[in-house]
């Protein structure tokens, strides 16, 4: 297309009037901007020789572009990678940017799109969508290639638990690779709970609210905010509460959108348990309407007890989380002993999404880039740099890490199995943000009774079930 | 303000070239001077038309290169005047029609079909996109919002603008040699007035967030103390989504109204207050009599541009409101597209969004209508 434009300005150039040279490309231009590119085939194998240590047969030569998504990890962790990728291969290309869909969306579509994309961020481009056009390449490969310590030892047998399902869509195909591990839960301050109010960590729902009443009466101090403006943070704390209350049975079915998943005893029971907060007015006043930095900010200054949060908030917080705070975060409060999981059940899950473009140039170094990334040098150099815990096993051992995230990986280490990821959240969207956040903030502001919140999510989650448009996973 | 009369001669020149072609048996007078006709031409009872055919072709080609046959026809002076006219456009047409009309066809065409927006490969689905946004309460709502915005926004805006402008240039106290002053200090209002002009969106809507913030913010204690503490609210953005973004609309595009009207009313001579005052008008007299009728093409053309503004407003309600509080079709056309990968139906919202526009300007365009005041 491009060249027949050329031959057609060219030409007319010459002969015609300056507006109608311009036309020609412009229209050629816009009439190709749905229709260029073509699907990739399936074999991801480069023109290098296939070892060990060379699983994909990537050229010695050869060049890859990736781009990373310029948040709150920054890029320098994937300079380091880059580096050591450069030292057994080309050269590589890496772009980093916050607006990773705006430059990819056009690339993907054009069929030109670079060799790794850190598919992260406000502006990250929906999976579902990528994966029915076909735009992502299957991981499975690099999943049962040799890892890059331990030839004998494949990379899927390396990574922590639930990596591998994070990227599943419904099928055995694994579409992403979510590096960095982010534990959810109830955050504090160990030293304000366990010194000053001398309370251990209550774990069950009336000790909660005893904890929270005397915060209150005692010190002045509220039993909970959490970010009003997006009160979806509340199911970090609220979903695992529930799965906690009912068992697993409870997310599996909310996940598959079925009929009445909201309506399950343990579903009604956590939104319950978070209403009576709100009625006993152990909720900071405000919260409803203030965003997730204004509620952090608040908490860090010792206005709220508790906060339902993830992981990242010790970094992104930590301009304001005084020194002496002692952060910790807490596994979901649950109802009372009769509860069907044990206290520990907490939600924890692989963020921060890689994928490997189907119709990359070169696939195989996109892959390999990967593979080296989920190095145990790699993954502790994230981990030291970063603060943040990452997919690769035991990669934090021996890592001086930062108090928050010490407990964090505490939790994981005392949930055992009881880890659970809501999946719904990446699969709908729009029933994670705009009906269940929204009917939980509404719920929490007084607006909505616990019934009254999960009877709207049930009905919005029937209509998404009913929607022919919207794809679904299970 | 220029007066759409053209200059005499050439008014008479053209009347003459009308009565001409009109009236029979009228001696060529006027026209003989400008192209003189050849020997031996049919006379004038029966004026020379040229092949209809030569006469389209004579539009595309170059004046020297016109024809000789239609040199003589009598309607080739308006074809000289068109084509003059469409000759200069034609650049800036051939951009409208390829940067603007063509994506339009475009996005109705995609607007058919299922399009994720990621992909190479889509069906054609007809109408099902459009059957789909009839069914979407999430679409109504933010249709409605839209509209409330569209039918508000202009009208407090353009009131306030309007007796902002009235204020500065006409509604001060009299004094020395001055027929009609502004209130005192005007010109530093002025400024003051067009300040969120230079800001951009983004910092307002990040302002006024801040502003309504139930925590930091500095509404709900200006309530308290004024004595309307009953008032305040613990989720202003989102409860009252569709009023703040209105309030903030409007205290952002009231400054450019006031300077816009300002250099209207500013044009209207000074004359024609002085005569009034003479007779004992009163200020509102004034106001409704002579500037406002004086003002209304300005107020025209405000109107459809901040009618468009509001029916926008996407920065606005994307930085600022959060997920409980409202859509507009802006940004429920954002979420659809670039949150839930759904590029087509995204497309049918815009299309939709498009129709709303287009009526709304032709309606302004024929309510507008009125004669127009010279002066």
């Amino acid at each position: 297309m491009t060249s027949s434009s050329h031959v057609n300005r060219r030409t007319l150039l010459k002969r015609s009037a300056l507006a109608g040279a311009l036309t020609i490309p412009g229209v050629a231009a816009l009439s190709s901007c749905a229709s260029g590119g073509g699907g990739g085939d399936g074999d991801t194998t480069g023109p290098g020789e296939v070892t060990d240590s060379n699983p994909f047969g990537v050229a010695d030569d050869g060049d890859i572009e990736v781009v990373i998504f310029d948040g709150g990890f920054g890029d320098e962790y994937a300079r380091d990678t880059a580096r050591i990728f450069e030292e057994n291969y080309g050269s590589v290309k890496l772009d980093s940017t916050q607006e990773i869909s705006q430059l990819m969306q056009p690339r993907l579509v054009g069929g030109t799109p670079p060799d790794m994309i850190n598919n992260s961020g406000a502006n990250q481009m929906p999976h579902p969508a990528l994966i029915r056009d076909n735009q992502i390449a299957d991981l499975t490969e690099l999943f049962d290639a040799p890892s890059w310590d331990d030839p004998s030892v494949p990379v899927r047998d390396t990574l922590v638990p639930g990596t591998i399902e994070a990227g599943q869509y419904g099928s055995e195909a694994v579409y992403h690779l979510n590096y960095a591990f982010t534990v959810h839960g109830t955050w504090y301050s160990r030293k304000f709970l366990n010194e000053v109010m001398e309370e251990e960590y209550p774990q069950t729902w009336d000790e909660m609210i005893r904890v929270c009443e005397k915060a209150k009466r005692d010190h002045d101090v509220y039993g909970w905010t959490y970010a009003g403006q997006h009160a979806r943070y509340l199911s970090f704390t609220l979903l695992p509460m529930a799965v906690k209350i009912g068992g697993k049975q409870v997310l599996e079915a909310i996940d598959r959108l079925d009929e009445g998943a909201w309506k399950q005893d343990g579903v009604v029971a956590a939104f319950e348990a978070f209403e009576e907060i709100a009625a006993r007015g152990l909720l900071l006043p405000g919260t409803p309407g203030i965003d997730h930095i204004d509620s952090q900010t608040e908490w860090a200054q010792g206005k709220a007890l508790f906060l339902p949060c993830g992981s990242w908030v010790e970094n992104e917080s930590k301009e304001v989380i005084p020194d002496d705070f002692d952060l910790a975060v807490g596994a979901p409060t649950g109802l009372d002993s009769s509860d069907a999981l044990p206290f520990g059940t907490i939600y924890a899950v692989a963020g921060e999404e890689f994928i490997v473009p189907q119709n990359a140039a070169n696939r195989a170094g996109g892959m390999e880039f990967l593979r080296l990334m989920l190095s145990k040098d790699m993954a502790r150099n994230f981990t030291e740099k970063l603060s943040s815990l990452t997919c690769v096993q035991g990669a934090a051992d021996g890592v001086d890490l930062p108090p928050g995230l010490t407990t964090a990986q505490e939790a994981i280490d005392a949930a055992g199995e009881n880890i659970i990821a809501p999946r719904f959240r990446g699969w709908y969207p729009e029933l994670f943000i705009d009906h269940m956040g929204v009917a939980m903030g509404q719920m929490m502001a007084g607006d909505l009774t616990a019934a009254q919140a999960t009877d709207r999510i049930q009905q919005e989650a029937d209509k998404i079930a009913a929607n022919d448009s919207v794809e679904k996973f299970l | 303000m220029h007066s759409e009369v053209p200059p005499a001669g050439e008014g008479a020149a053209g009347n003459s070239a009308t009565g001409n072609a009109g009236g029979a048996g009228a001696p060529g007078g006027a026209v003989s001077v400008a192209t003189p006709p050849p020997p031996g031409r049919p006379g004038p009872r029966a004026p020379y038309r040229a092949p209809t055919a030569q006469l389209v072709l004579t539009f595309f080609l170059p004046p020297n290169l016109t024809p000789e046959a239609v040199k003589y026809d009598r309607r080739y002076r308006t074809l000289d005047k068109y084509r003059f006219i469409s000759w200069f456009l034609a650049v800036p047409l051939v951009f409208y029609l390829l940067l603007v009309a063509w994506p339009f066809v475009q996005a109705f065409y995609y607007s058919l079909t299922d399009w994720s927006g990621y992909g190479t490969e889509f069906n054609f689905i007809g109408f099902g996109n459009y059957t789909r946004l009839w069914n979407d309460s999430q679409f109504w709502d933010a249709t409605r919002n839209s509209l409330v915005l569209l039918v508000l926004a202009p009208v407090i805006t353009l009131a306030l603008g309007l007796f902002f402008a009235y204020m500065l240039n006409a509604g001060g106290r009299h004094r020395k040699n001055e027929t009609v002053s502004g209130v005192y200090g005007s010109k530093f209002y002025k400024i003051v007035y067009f300040f969120p002009q230079v800001l951009s969106v983004a910092i307002i809507a990040v302002i006024w967030a801040r502003a309504f913030s139930p925590r930091s913010g500095v509404v709900n204690p200006l309530l308290e103390n004024v004595g309307l503490g009953g008032l305040t609210q613990s989720d202003w953005l989102g409860k009252y989504g569709l009023w703040v973004t209105l309030l903030v609309l409007c205290w952002s595009f009231v400054g450019f109204y006031v300077v816009l009207f300002s250099a209207s009313m500013g044009s209207i001579p000074k004359e024609i207050y002085e005569a009034s005052l003479l007779d004992g008008a009163n200020r509102s007299t004034t106001f409704f009599r002579i500037t406002f009728p004086l003002t209304w093409d300005a107020i025209k053309t405000g109107w459809i541009y901040m009618g468009i503004q509001a029916l926008d407003a996407f920065a606005i309600v994307s930085i600022m409101i959060p997920r409980q509080g409202i859509d507009v079709l802006p940004t429920f056309l954002y979420l659809k597209a670039f949150r839930d990968g759904d590029a087509a139906y995204a497309t049918a919202v815009g299309v939709v969004l498009f129709l709303l526009t287009l009526t709304f300007a032709l309606i302004m365009m024929r309510v507008g209508r009125r004669d127009r005041i010279e002066f």
